[in-house]
């Protein structure tokens, strides 16, 4: 009898706690005077090296000034980035302060609540901090929630090395760039890099032919349903992209490669153009871990006409990613200081330490910089318009089948007039 | 200790912790996928009551029905596989030389991640250099196909890998099983004049009918499930080609921001899952329990 009740007491111990251990807050470290702020952002060491460079000193002089501060950081990928970023916030745990990107992106995360309106920063701390249009591109409903990094235009780059082994010029139109693909491949060259397995990277060359073709305004009229993807313009651009295709344009096997390992056929030259944000210069200009003599060789060019219709001077890009600080974060006043912070002192440092092209203005004449950074800078003041992304301008379901066109489109799996009719549908909804 | 075991007490202090677990793991959860696909919610702002609405449209979804075509694809192709996984363990335990040897080789891609598979696969299949292009165009195939960006081959692309990350595990089972097996049964059959295939046919096979039967629940139900490999080497693309239920509900929740959507299609695979379970345990549980 004696035995049993001991044994009953024990098993009873172990029940409670497996309960109790099941019950117990880990949140017990929060007794000392410092305070924590988390921030993940996306710019890992191994890709992008400089912009991680830069963080990783912002953050050092930010605790440095600001004592009984801490910055906990967490680094991952893009499309990793992303992931991550909506399973937190599903849980009502997104970080302190992180990267968010603009337009239809924030809606989810602005209707739930989840993002802090930055206004008063924007007015009182960064004034006068950011190019016009920047900054508002992160608000919805007059109210803006995040602070822009970057500023980006998609441009083709080229390896200019290779087009002078072939005599080849820069395209200026599409006929031309139909020759220079003719000419690459008789030569067993690949001609256009492109990683569309994430998809984003096809839309590019869907957004720059829609805009050749119809004009700045026909795909964001098409949008925001003041116009319609079924306009002949859009479908014509659908038809161009499948021209390009066809005629073998792109490398091979493009539906299965990530944007990363394509971006890496160009750099070991086995493709001799690439249409990707600025975002890359870096890479072709001040990272070391590339080779000089590649960087020489890289030019870049606008997009080219259709027809010989269509402003060169016109870009599809804009604001890259920005910061966000979490509405329910328990430090908000640290987060949003450091968020300030952060912005102010990566306006300078992201331009003369990786060449990134701010949103934050500029007087980039007294640096000393790469020549095809100034060319792109000069490029982007005078551009007669900038066309936001396509999948982020749509919300994030309609961005989704956005993405998905695209792929079937390149596939040859659907016809123009089924990838209009597919982006209508979705947008009707 | 038996006096112990009698007192329902005792039963149920003993079975409270896992129970405990189990609801809190998988019936909670559970409950809560089903409740959620009720709703019209992005999984962020507020939730919306719509009923069965979910349930309805994904039951009428093309795009759900063409990824469970390709799951169940992806389960027969599996219990095909475990054949061969069968013949592999009956020749392992036979003996043959550098058995032992080989018994860990297989085993190895047990060892690795998904996510390490799927990058070491990616690079296999790569078009333009990687290995299985290179050889084909070494043996004088001159063009051979892009595997990840080819609609009508990447599902066979993908596939591959797959038998190739589970081969061990099903090897070991099968070695395990047969090495179970009494060995003056397959002596006594020896002496009778039985070769090794009438052995393997008429003795170890029926003797390990019931592992068998159920590595094929096992596969089948992995592959209804199946996700880590395919999200990583091809996510679902090009164009959906290779999505499979549980890559439709991921992209659906977390990349459409529709998660009501995606949970109702998640408790669907569910369903379908328990469905196709019970039918294969109908079809191959056998009357009479095997003894040695």
């Amino acid at each position: 009898m004696k035995r049993r009740n001991i044994l009953t007491t024990l098993m009873l111990a172990l029940v409670l706690s497996v309960v109790l251990a099941g019950c117990s807050d880990s949140d017990s470290g929060n007794s000392s005077s410092d305070k924590e702020v988390k921030f993940m952002h996306l710019w890992p060491e191994g890709s992008s090296k400089q912009h991680h460079e830069i963080v990783t000193e912002i953050i050092a002089d930010f605790e440095k000034e600001n004592e009984g501060v801490k910055i906990d950081v967490e680094v991952l990928s893009n499309e990793q980035y992303k992931d991550k970023i909506k399973v937190l916030s599903t849980s009502k745990e997104l970080p302190d302060v992180g990267m968010t990107w603009a337009a239809g992106y924030l809606e989810p995360y602005v209707g739930g609540n989840m993002f802090a309106p930055l206004d008063d920063l924007i007015e009182k701390e960064l004034s006068d901090t950011f190019i016009p249009g920047t900054a508002e591109a992160y608000a919805l409903d007059g109210v803006t929630y995040g602070l822009p990094l970057e500023l980006n235009i998609a441009t083709i780059y080229y390896n200019k090395a290779m087009f002078e082994e072939r005599n080849l010029e820069a395209p200026k139109t599409y006929e031309e760039l139909e020759n220079v693909i003719k000419v690459f491949n008789e030569d067993g060259i690949q001609p256009i890099a492109l990683g569309n397995k994430d998809a984003w990277t096809g839309s590019l060359w869907y957004m720059y032919l829609a805009d050749r073709i119809g004009g700045a305004n026909v795909l964001n009229a098409a949008i925001d349903r003041s116009g319609t993807f079924e306009d002949p313009a859009l479908i014509e651009a659908a038809e161009k992209v499948q021209n390009l295709v066809n005629e073998n344009g792109f490398i091979k096997g493009f539906n299965g490669l990530t944007n990363d390992e394509a971006k890496g056929m160009f750099m070991n030259e086995q493709a001799a153009m690439y249409l990707m944000g600025t975002w890359e210069l870096p890479n072709f200009t001040t990272n070391e871990d590339v080779p000089q003599e590649f960087k020489d060789s890289i030019g870049y060019l606008n997009f080219p006409t259709v027809d010989g219709k269509g402003d060169m001077d016109s870009f599809v890009g804009g604001t890259g990613v920005g910061l966000f600080v979490a509405e329910d974060s328990d430090v908000k006043e640290e987060a949003k200081k450091f968020a300030a912070f952060f912005v102010k002192e990566w306006g300078e440092k992201s331009v003369t330490d990786a060449g990134v092209i701010s949103a934050s203005k500029m007087d980039i004449s007294s640096l000393d910089l790469p020549e095809m950074y100034i060319d792109i800078f000069e490029e982007l003041n005078s551009a007669s318009n900038i066309t936001l992304f396509a999948d982020v301008q749509m919300s994030p379901g309609v961005a989704q089948t956005h993405l998905d066109a695209i792929q079937a489109l390149f596939g040859n799996s659907i016809t123009p007039e089924e990838f209009a009719k597919l982006h209508e549908d979705a947008l009707s909804k | 200790m038996n006096k112990v075991m009698s007192n329902k007490l005792h039963i149920a202090l003993y079975t409270l912790p896992a129970f405990l677990l189990i609801t809190v793991l998988i019936f909670i959860p559970l409950v809560l996928t089903g409740y959620y696909g009720l709703m019209d919610w992005d999984g962020i702002g507020a939730m919306k009551f719509i009923g069965l609405e979910n349930y309805i449209n994904g039951i009428k979804d093309l795009k759900f029905w063409s990824s469970a075509y390709h799951s169940f694809l992806l389960a027969i192709f599996s219990t095909l596989s475990l054949a061969l996984y069968l013949l592999v363990s009956l020749i392992l335990a036979s003996k043959i030389k550098g058995s032992d040897l080989l018994r860990k080789i297989y085993l190895i891609p047990m060892l690795l991640s998904s996510v390490a598979i799927a990058q070491l696969w990616i690079k296999v299949y790569n078009p333009s250099n990687g290995m299985l292009n290179e050889i084909l165009v070494k043996i004088g195939i001159a063009n051979p196909p892009a595997w990840l960006a080819e609609p009508s081959i990447v599902l066979f692309a993908i596939f591959i890998p797959i038998l190739w990350q589970y081969a061990g595990f099903y090897i070991l089972i099968y070695y395990a099983a047969l090495k179970n097996i009494p060995e003056s049964m397959i002596e006594a059959a020896k002496i009778d004049g039985a070769s090794a295939f009438q052995i393997a046919l008429k003795i170890k096979l029926p003797l390990i009918k019931e592992v068998v039967s159920v590595t094929v629940i096992l596969a089948i139900v992995g592959s209804l499930k199946y996700f880590d490999l395919i999200y990583v080497m091809t996510g679902g693309g090009p164009n959906g080609a290779s999505e499979v239920m549980a890559s439709y509900m991921y992209k659906l929740a977390f990349a459409s921001y529709d998660f009501g959507y995606g949970s109702a299609i998640g408790f669907l695979l569910l369903i379908i899952t328990i469905i196709v379970t019970v039918i294969v345990r109908k079809l191959s549980t056998s009357k009479d329990p095997i003894e040695y």
